[in-house]
């Protein structure tokens, strides 16, 4: 501290400095406004009404209004429980399947792709060229019931054994749970590929190098450093699929049936079907809260705060 | 905390802070008293926030329904309507009946299609109408439940009969008395659809199919039959197949029929709910029979020839697309004399020939045979006397019904 009195005296001409640095001062926030209005239009506005709507009573003939009718939260719980917790079930399941796929695929990207780095990236990126619909619209030709996907299941009598797991019906894979998920981790894959490879790109080499100076074996390499160092892009990409997949209503629509449909399902049909708006909203709010929960406890245990 | 570090505060401040902590009112400094202030007055202006959200009752449209009639400035007509509805010429770009429509009276067409589903398409208007304004659409089509609906609203405006001499000539007699629109005061159907059972030969494998029943209990179908997420279709055929009639029926008679449709769900006989997609089903075969829309099964026939369809004897459901002019909507007469021109027999058989659904102008067969023999010989197209026979409307519904039915039919299709 007793440094700064000392060393200022000399070069002291500090009259011709202080506009600019006072114009300086505001120009962060110049830089947030944009930002900050869009969150305030399309985020915290939107939030607002949702919230407004979720206490509301009516009907679209005598109107809704404010009534502070929070046994909507209640009943809206109650009733749709189970597709809350179908919903968390798959969107985990389709997760733990993404990170199973897309960790060797963005280690393979990342350290041993070499010159077909690049195209690589483009083939796990190209998918997002056609639209989330059409690409699952694809799945339903894939496993369409006398494609050769479902015979050669058949075959090997695989489908005997997930039919005994509940995860699909008779012998064929459409309108099942599974169908469901492999949508969902298909869907969401690049998700988790891209923060991977963001992550294990930047590992050191040199790291394993003097791994393998220090007498660890292969396995041990990837427990003691890869992994851990590459923990940000597992978090992230968790998340990244994780989140959307749990609100997702467009897989459980087109390829699932009538005891697979999920939250987002719900709240469609509420909305739009049964303009029930009140519970719709209170379902989304559910919703929001429930992953929040979820990614909250999960960063804590994770131990991964300053990384994401 | 870090400023509370001991080292940088003199011994009374420190003294203070002890005490105050001691005393168990460390929140109520200044600070934290400004902060809680704050807080509270961010809460009730939230709460107040929330409070002056809500929708207005429908009905009180401000300022009355009509909006400055521009139809003789502006020579145009904003038209929205739902995806490959109308017919298309060579180029896939320009559409032969509304070039004559031009042609006819001067008045350009601005043909949008917006429409792909009734349900969202309401979600979508929903919020200008119920506010009184404008939805910068002159004419839509919709399914009668929801025009019924948007009448009930208020929010579409009488038609003007002085503007529809060859609609009110030439609508069949089988649309002219819906229970939701008597006379047709607001509304003249675009097309009208039949609902019936669509099979694939192929995935039959010889297995008959003959009513809703084979749908239901034929064990050998099981996970292969596919019903309709429009309500109306899918309980109005069940209805039907029970013998009662859609287009009266107590709700008994509804919980009856869902439950028969509960059951078929329980034992996995019914495999999905679909919208306009189960024509992908079908084709493939996933779908060995499924209630389908005649229209559909007539194009998809064309493509696919193992596609084919039956109408059960207990009966078929038809509902009607209709164009409704929609509140301050600005060129109302130009809309009303559009829809004039589809009840032009020549206009009406032009487009028939061309999307397959049933007309709804009387004395359209000579127009149309003259294009198309075959269209104008097939019953799905120009309903035959034993075809209208067969024909029943699914009645309309108070609003209490309706978000009761759609409450119990989306339970049933899994909410």
């Amino acid at each position: 501290m007793p440094t700064l009195a000392e060393a200022a005296p000399p070069l002291a001409p500090p009259e011709p400095a202080r506009p600019p640095r006072r114009r300086g001062r505001f120009t962060p926030y110049w830089l947030l406004l944009p930002g900050i209005l869009w969150l305030i239009v399309f985020f915290a506005l939107p939030l607002v009404y949702q919230a407004s709507t979720s206490v509301q009573t009516g009907s679209l003939e005598q109107g809704y209004k404010v009534t502070w009718h929070f046994a909507t939260y209640w009943h809206a719980l109650a009733e749709y429980w189970p597709q809350f917790v179908r919903s968390v079930l798959y969107a985990a399941a389709a997760t733990v399947l993404c990170l199973l796929l897309g960790y060797p695929l963005a280690y393979l990207i990342a350290f041993r792709a070499g010159r077909w780095r690049n195209l690589i990236m483009i083939l796990v990126i190209a998918p997002f060229f056609t639209s989330f619909l059409i690409r699952t619209l694809a799945w339903k030709t894939i496993l369409a019931d006398n494609g050769p996907v479902v015979h050669a299941l058949n075959t090997l009598h695989v489908l005997d054994v997930t039919g005994w797991l509940g995860w699909t019906a008779g012998d064929r894979v459409l309108a099942t749970p599974l169908a469901v998920v492999c949508g969902l981790t298909y869907n969401f894959l690049p998700f988790m590929i891209l923060p991977l490879y963001s992550s294990l790109e930047r590992i050191d080499v040199r790291l394993h190098e003097a791994a393998g100076d220090l007498y660890a074996r292969p396995w041990t390499t990837f427990r003691r450093v890869t992994f851990p160092l590459s923990m940000p892009g597992v978090v992230s990409g968790t998340l990244l699929t994780f989140i959307p997949a749990a609100g997702d209503y467009v897989n459980a629509e087109l390829l699932g049936s009538t005891d697979t449909r999920m939250i987002g399902n719900v709240i469609q049909t509420q909305f739009l079907r049964v303009l029930d708006y009140p519970t719709a909203a209170a379902l989304s709010f559910i919703l929001m809260a429930a992953i929040l929960a979820v990614v909250t406890i999960y960063i804590r245990r994770a131990g991964t705060e300053d990384l994401v | 905390m870090d400023q509370y570090e001991p080292g940088r505060l003199t011994p009374p401040q420190l003294a203070a802070v002890r005490r105050s902590l001691r005393s168990g009112r460390a929140a109520l400094t200044r600070r934290s008293l400004l902060r809680a202030s704050a807080g509270g007055v961010l809460t009730a202006g939230g709460l107040g926030a929330l409070s002056a959200c809500g929708i207005p009752a429908a009905g009180r449209t401000p300022g009355g329904t009509a909006a400055d009639d521009r139809s003789a400035r502006e020579k145009t007509v904003n038209f929205s309507n739902w995806t490959e509805y109308i017919d298309v010429d060579d180029s896939g770009k320009r559409h032969p009946t509304l070039a004559a429509f031009q042609r006819k009276t001067g008045i350009t067409v601005r043909y949008t299609e917006d429409i792909n589903d009734n349900n969202e398409f309401f979600g979508k208007i929903k919020p200008q109408l119920a506010a009184g304004q404008e939805t910068g659409r002159d004419l839509i089509v919709l399914t009668d439940w929801l025009a019924a609906r948007l009448i009930r609203l208020g929010w579409v405006q009488k038609l003007d009969p002085v503007n529809l001499p060859h609609a009110f000539a030439g609508l069949s007699p089988q649309f002219r008395t819906p229970d939701w629109d008597p006379g047709r005061a607001y509304s003249y159907p675009w097309q009208a659809i039949s609902t019936v059972i669509a099979y694939n030969k192929k995935a039959l494998n010889g297995i008959e199919v003959r009513s809703v029943s084979d749908l239901l209990d034929n064990p050998r179908l099981k996970g292969r039959v596919g019903f309709l997420s429009e309500m109306r279709d899918s309980v109005g055929m069940t209805l039907l197949d029970m013998g009662k009639d859609p287009a009266d029926f107590t709700d008994d008679d509804y919980d009856a029929a869902i439950a028969r449709l509960q059951k078929a769900v329980d034992k996995g006989q019914i495999r999905r709910f679909t919208g306009n997609d189960y024509t992908a089903d079908l084709a493939k075969g996933d779908f060995a029979a499924c209630v389908a829309w005649a229209g559909d099964v007539v194009q998809l026939k064309a493509d696919s020839p193992d596609v084919d369809f039956i109408i059960p004897d207990s009966g078929y459901v038809t509902s009607t697309d209709n164009m409704l002019i929609p509140n301050k909507a600005r060129h109302k007469t130009n809309a009303e004399r559009l829809i004039d021109f589809f009840y032009e027999p020549e206009q009406a058989a032009a487009l028939a020939a061309y999307i397959n659904y049933v007309t709804p102008v009387d004395n359209v067969k000579p127009w149309l045979a003259k294009i198309d023999r075959d269209a104008a010989d097939n019953p799905l197209i120009v309903p035959d006397k034993a075809m209208q026979a067969k024909s029943h409307a699914f009645r309309s519904l108070s609003q209490k019904e309706e978000t009761a039915y759609e409450e119990k039919f989306a339970k049933l299709t899994g909410a």
